[in-house]
């Protein structure tokens, strides 16, 4: 079959897969990043024993497969089902994405806040010391001052995290949520037209491309006070390793 | 609840155990297969040959960029479709060739490797203190020796942390060859779960299975670091 | 010679990093208009006292007093933390390093502090910052950020932003030590002309000809205790204990 007329044929499915990748992968880093300064917080600045269950739960995250994780969620919960039932929760656990969803998001949440905290200990103590000394309180120096620092140094790494994020969004269509790998695996499924795949792959790059590009851009608005740059880095550089 | 773990006819033990070697045997051919093709694109991308350079980036961006349950659907559809055009080709009225879903994980699982670690090798290879090969080379070694024993030495050094990442991240990326059939820890465990009706507590199981073979692969890596590093002072 | 001359007054203040006592029980008074030069060689604890002063370290034990409020140490805690900010806010800083948030520009930085700290409303900082970079010589680099200003000039922001919060009295902290030396000079006019306008001022500092020919009042440290005080005519020209001497001799 003509690699072209598939597209033509198929196209609606595939924007609607487009959409539903888009709505998991930014869904769940933003929830991610509303949950991860303040974790961020408690790693960089609590001692050994208060962040005990923190650090456990990070090396879950970092430790264990995403499908694993998924499959905990989303098969898992109907062990409980009666108690979920019970708490008004199950219809909840009962909707593959929102499973997939909460499984992403607390992935997410466990890498984000580790990138944060290496991003919150990379701010010149001066200048908070300066803030300090003017009379700031805490929660101002960390507004004014730590977070604009901490996000400026994590943001490539943050970019990369947000991208290895969408590669395993692709997982939710093993629990059937119809993103662009689920739309991909049911039109193969009908026509045995192995283009779609081609098609898909495709499709991931460009949503990568443009989002590197558009990721760029911010970093370079959020460092507009550096002075010149000594290392230059290619806008072309990927992830440095798989989200698996 | 242990008697579902254990061995023999009513427990799930010995079939979860041999799921969970095939994940390792899995995790073990790919390395190898896996380093070749990141030292081969490494050189590609480090290649005088403009030509050469275009396919290494091309090779890593595209394996980087893509999904690694996208990759692996390619390779286990296209190669199987592939090799059986070439088995007609070759032989028409033949049987039809089988890709095994063990060497649709591997060759998958290893391009997207690979990819990776390709770029892990390049920065390490471009990280190095030529002076030290300068010195091979002063007292008269042959290239082929100052490669071997001066310069991959100090690759590894380099390398090291970012490939053992991208082992860590490997052990977790087998799981994905469950869902093309193959019967590895996560397939074992899907089935048990049909039966006993019990997910949550076998994917926990699953998953903490998976949690120690990573932090086991921390700690040997740990050790690994620290020889590789021996004699060199932390500026 | 009344109380209320009294801007500043630390009593008896020791600190200590684990097992090595730093401070050993330092007292000083600030009256309106002091300039007071702490001098001491490395290791005699006039950094660590200064940065007791507005609790950028604390001290194990003793009292400060800013203007009346008062913060009691006993045993590594201050018996008033709240007042903390309060003190802090009336007590302006100026750091070795400069230490600009380098994320704004220098009017920003000047800004800063009444706008978050004080609730003033932001154009009437703006013109107050303006005012203030025109005083230490920088209306042309208003909009610049720290990255674009040389060293001097960071310095130079560093002590407008100090000024923009009205405080008290003003620390320095070995302020020119970072500076190339010719953009020394910069910086200590500047802060000539801050003690020629009557501000409460205590530096510590390296440069001699600023503790001899600008200071009210010099203070010598010497293993975390004060070994001699007086006027710089006193100090210089008739000094009384021998580690002074010493010192003298080595700095010249």
């Amino acid at each position: 079959m003509n690699p072209f007329y598939i597209m033509v044929e198929y196209w609606p499915r595939l924007l609607d897969g487009t959409l539903m990748t888009l709505k998991l992968t930014f869904l769940g880093a933003l929830i991610a990043a509303l949950f991860s300064p303040g974790l961020a917080l408690i790693r960089a600045n609590t001692g050994p024993v208060a962040q005990a269950p923190l650090r456990l739960y990070i090396s879950f995250m970092r430790g264990t497969p995403i499908l694993g994780q998924l499959f905990l969620i989303y098969y898992g919960s109907g062990q409980f089902r009666p108690f979920l039932q019970e708490w008004g929760l199950w219809s909840f656990f009962r909707d593959p994405f929102n499973c997939a969803l909460l499984a992403f998001a607390l992935n997410s949440t466990a890498y984000q806040t580790e990138i944060l905290r290496g991003g919150i200990m990379g701010v010149a103590r001066g200048e908070i010391e300066a803030a300090k000394a003017i009379g700031m309180t805490r929660p101002q120096i960390l507004r004014r001052v730590t977070f604009p620092h901490a996000y400026r140094i994590a943001w490539p790494a943050l970019g990369n995290e947000i991208i290895l994020l969408m590669k395993a969004s692709a997982l939710a269509s093993v629990v059937t949520v119809f993103d662009i790998m689920g739309r991909t695996r049911q039109i193969f499924s009908r026509t045995f037209d192995f283009s779609i795949y081609l098609w898909a792959a495709l499709i991931y790059l460009c949503i990568t491309a443009i989002f590197v590009l558009l990721w760029r851009q911010g970093e370079t608005r959020l460092s507009r006070h550096i002075g010149p740059r000594s290392t230059g880095r290619s806008i072309l550089s990927p992830p440095e390793g798989p989200k698996p | 609840m242990f008697e579902l773990l254990s061995y023999g006819d009513a427990g799930w033990g010995d079939e979860i155990f041999a799921g969970l070697a095939i994940t390792m045997q899995l995790a073990i051919v790919t390395l190898p297969v896996g380093l070749l093709i990141g030292f081969v694109a490494a050189f590609a991308s480090m290649s005088r040959h403009a030509g050469l350079r275009a396919i290494g980036f091309g090779y890593t961006t595209i394996m980087r960029g893509l999904p690694e349950i996208l990759t692996l659907f390619v390779v286990y559809n296209g190669v199987g479709l592939l090799l059986n055009k070439l088995a007609v080709w070759w032989n028409p009225g033949g049987t039809n060739i089988e890709f095994s879903p063990f060497a649709a994980g591997v060759t998958a699982l290893a391009m997207v490797f690979g990819a990776f670690a390709g770029e892990v090798l390049r920065g390490a290879f471009q990280s190095l203190d030529e002076g030290q090969m300068e010195a091979g080379r002063a007292i008269g070694m042959s290239p082929g020796k100052i490669f071997f024993r001066i310069r991959l030495p100090q690759v590894w050094r380099f390398a090291l942390p970012g490939l053992g990442n991208l082992w860590i991240n490997m052990l977790k990326d087998t799981a994905l060859v469950s869902i093309i059939a193959l019967d590895d820890l996560m397939r074992m465990t899907k089935v048990a779960v049909g039966v006993t009706k019990q997910p949550f507590t076998f994917y926990l199981l699953a998953c903490l299975i998976y949690w120690v073979l990573c932090v086991l692969s921390e700690v040997v890596l740990a050790h690994m670091e620290r020889r590789a590093n021996r004699g060199i002072r932390r500026v | 010679m009344s109380e209320a001359d009294i801007i500043l007054k630390a009593e008896d203040i020791c600190k200590s990093f684990g097992a090595v006592e730093v401070l050993k029980g330092i007292s000083l008074e600030a009256r309106e208009g002091d300039v007071i030069s702490i001098l001491g060689s490395s290791g005699s604890g006039k950094s660590t006292f200064l940065r007791c002063l507005n609790f950028l370290e604390t001290p194990t034990s003793g009292t400060v007093t800013v203007h009346g409020e008062e913060i009691q140490v006993r045993d590594g805690k201050p018996l008033s933390a709240r007042h903390i900010e309060t003190v802090r806010s009336r007590l302006g800083m100026v750091f070795q390093e400069f230490n600009l948030w380098s994320h704004r520009t220098a009017l920003e930085n000047v800004m800063e502090g009444p706008v978050q700290v004080k609730g003033t409303p932001k154009p009437k900082a703006r013109a107050a910052a303006q005012a203030l970079l025109e005083r230490v010589g920088l209306q042309d680099r208003m909009d610049m950020y720290p990255s674009q200003l040389s060293g001097g000039q960071q310095q130079r922001v560093a002590i407008a932003r100090a000024l923009a919060m009205e405080p008290d009295a003003i620390l320095f902290d070995e302020p020119t030590s970072a500076l190339d030396p010719e953009l020394v000079g910069e910086v200590l006019k500047v802060m000539q002309s801050l003690a020629a306008e009557g501000r409460t001022m205590i530096v510590v500092t390296h440069e001699m000809a600023f503790a001899r020919d600008v200071s009210s009042n010099v203070v010598f440290l010497h293993e975390g205790r004060i070994a001699e005080r007086g006027t710089p005519e006193q100090m210089f020209t008739n000094p009384q204990t021998e580690v002074f001497q010493r010192f003298i001799a080595n700095v010249k």
